[in-house]
């Protein structure tokens, strides 16, 4: 796999030559600033793309086709139009925190979105508890959620909230009991490292029983996070308006849309990271020629690949399942998810310690 | 350099909202009406507040929550370690395991999972 170490570390040292370290360090600082956020913005802009071509082939539909090939200008064209309109804040409302719950949940997205390993040397945040960090990170979400719904004086927002709020929370646990299952096979919380271990075959496959269900309950654990899919009565529209950003209007609540959508990938690609190999490619143990032809296709490639394809999964089952209740998705996770992650996790305990892994 | 890039992606999540904002509020037409201050309810004036006592169903779940996700921090250091300790780092973790679902059951015997 091509190590974009080498780049960056020849970047560093030209640099270097230059210009004393300090500058050379805060010129290669704004660069990767630079390109993380223009990754955010892609990104974003792919994901809403993607959806509504997505949702609209599920629905025998063909989705935005006007604007430029295939309707690809759409999402760009709307970007635009929510520029352009007025950002309006509620007489009775608690005028600071309406407006910093926006940066939260924009800050907890970046910030997962930072520790995305997309291929060799290619990561921006890569501490050695970066599992940890990840879910911390991540989890400064809801703050700014209960906040938007809170501070808007308002009871369609109060009530997305609050089931925001109780929704998130409770499926943290089982991200947190699944990611744990694959640490507990690797003995490593840095992302890099645990892309790397995956290069003799993934974990799904090594971890065999436990891995999959463990992926299995983090698909389910992490579209319930994003508030999406069968649990999108955060803001159930047919009931709660628009949920936590009723009151939100223009960019304000462009920021909420492009932090959920982000987050979808986000979800995504650990998912694909963690169980799935990351950037690393498909190997068949004894077929030697098809694992050269999989080792030339680049490590980005395979990253976005796997990562698109649990994004479409996650799309799929969203425009499948009517939408739960609150008290079902509860009993859901709290009498199910809770205790089959407990019970997975010391399955993988057990494969471990008397080495029943691959 | 972990730490400076911490910085540098905390500045940018702030950059993005500071910019969309500033740019939206630059070139948004502005307009001034009594009624756009209102609550987006149902169209009648709204009654009341909604800073008011909330069901709370809500925070005994968050009150769960806490327990468990504690429990979570505790599990990554014991997770990372767990190949060296082998057989010793299962039964050490059996116990804590097991009075954690202790708490759980309790929580389910006492109705604290019904939404009620």
């Amino acid at each position: 796999m091509f190590d974009f170490g080498i780049w960056t570390s020849w970047i560093h040292s030209q640099l270097t030559a230059l210009m004393p370290e300090g500058l050379a360090i805060f010129l290669e600082c704004v660069a990767i600033g630079i390109c993380l956020l223009l990754m955010y913005v892609v990104i974003a802009i792919i994901m809403i793309y993607m959806e509504r071509k997505v949702c609209a082939a599920f629905q025998c539909r063909l989705g935005p086709t006007r604007v430029g090939p295939w309707g690809s200008i759409q999402v760009i064209c709307d970007v635009f139009k929510m520029l352009t309109k007025e950002i309006i804040t509620v007489r009775h409302s608690d005028k600071f925190l309406y407006n910093l719950a926006p940066y939260l949940v924009i800050l907890a997205s970046v910030m997962a979105f930072a520790c995305i390993p997309v291929s060799r040397g290619l990561e921006i945040l890569d501490f050695n508890v970066g599992v940890l960090f990840f879910m911390a990170a991540s989890s400064i979400g809801v703050v700014g959620i209960l906040l938007a719904g809170w501070s808007s004086n308002n009871k369609f927002s109060l009530i997305g909230a609050m089931r925001s709020g109780a929704q998130m929370i409770s499926y943290e646990l089982s991200i947190g009991l699944s990611i744990l299952t694959i640490i507990v096979l690797t003995d490593t919380m840095q992302f890099s490292e645990i892309v790397m271990r995956q290069a003799d075959g993934w974990f799904i496959f090594k971890g065999h029983i436990p891995a999959v269900i463990a992926f299995i309950i983090y698909l389910i654990a992490g579209n319930a996070e994003v508030n999406r899919g069968p649990f999108d009565l955060p803001e159930a529209e047919s009931e709660l308006t628009a949920g936590y950003h009723t009151e939100y209007s223009g960019m304000h609540f462009g920021l909420f849309y492009v932090a959920e959508f982000v987050n979808l990938f986000i979800v995504s690609s650990i998912a694909a990271t963690i169980f799935l190999g990351g950037w690393m490619p498909l190997h068949i143990p004894g077929l030697d020629g098809f694992n050269a032809v999989m080792d030339y296709i680049p490590g980005f490639v395979w990253f976005f690949a796997k990562a698109l394809f649990v994004v479409w999964l996650l799309m799929w089952i969203k425009w499948t399942f009517p939408r739960l209740r609150i008290d079902q998705i509860l009993t859901l996770e709290w009498k199910y998810l809770v205790p089959i992650g407990l019970v997975n996790l010391l399955l993988m305990v057990v494969v471990v310690v008397f080495k029943l892994h691959f | 350099m972990n730490f400076v890039l911490l910085v540098v992606v905390i500045l940018i999540a702030i950059a993005i909202v500071a910019a969309a904002i500033g740019i939206a509020k630059a070139i948004a037409p502005r307009s001034y009406n009594q009624q756009k201050g209102e609550a987006y309810e149902c169209g009648i004036p709204t009654r009341g507040k909604s800073w008011m006592q909330f069901k709370v169903g809500y925070y005994l779940f968050a009150i769960l929550f806490l327990m468990f996700d504690v429990e979570t921090v505790f599990l990554f250091a014991w997770a990372a370690v767990v190949q060296d300790l082998g057989i010793y780092g299962l039964v050490s973790v059996l116990f804590f395991l097991f009075i954690l679902v202790l708490g759980l059951a309790y929580a389910w015997r006492k109705g604290a999972l019904e939404w009620k």
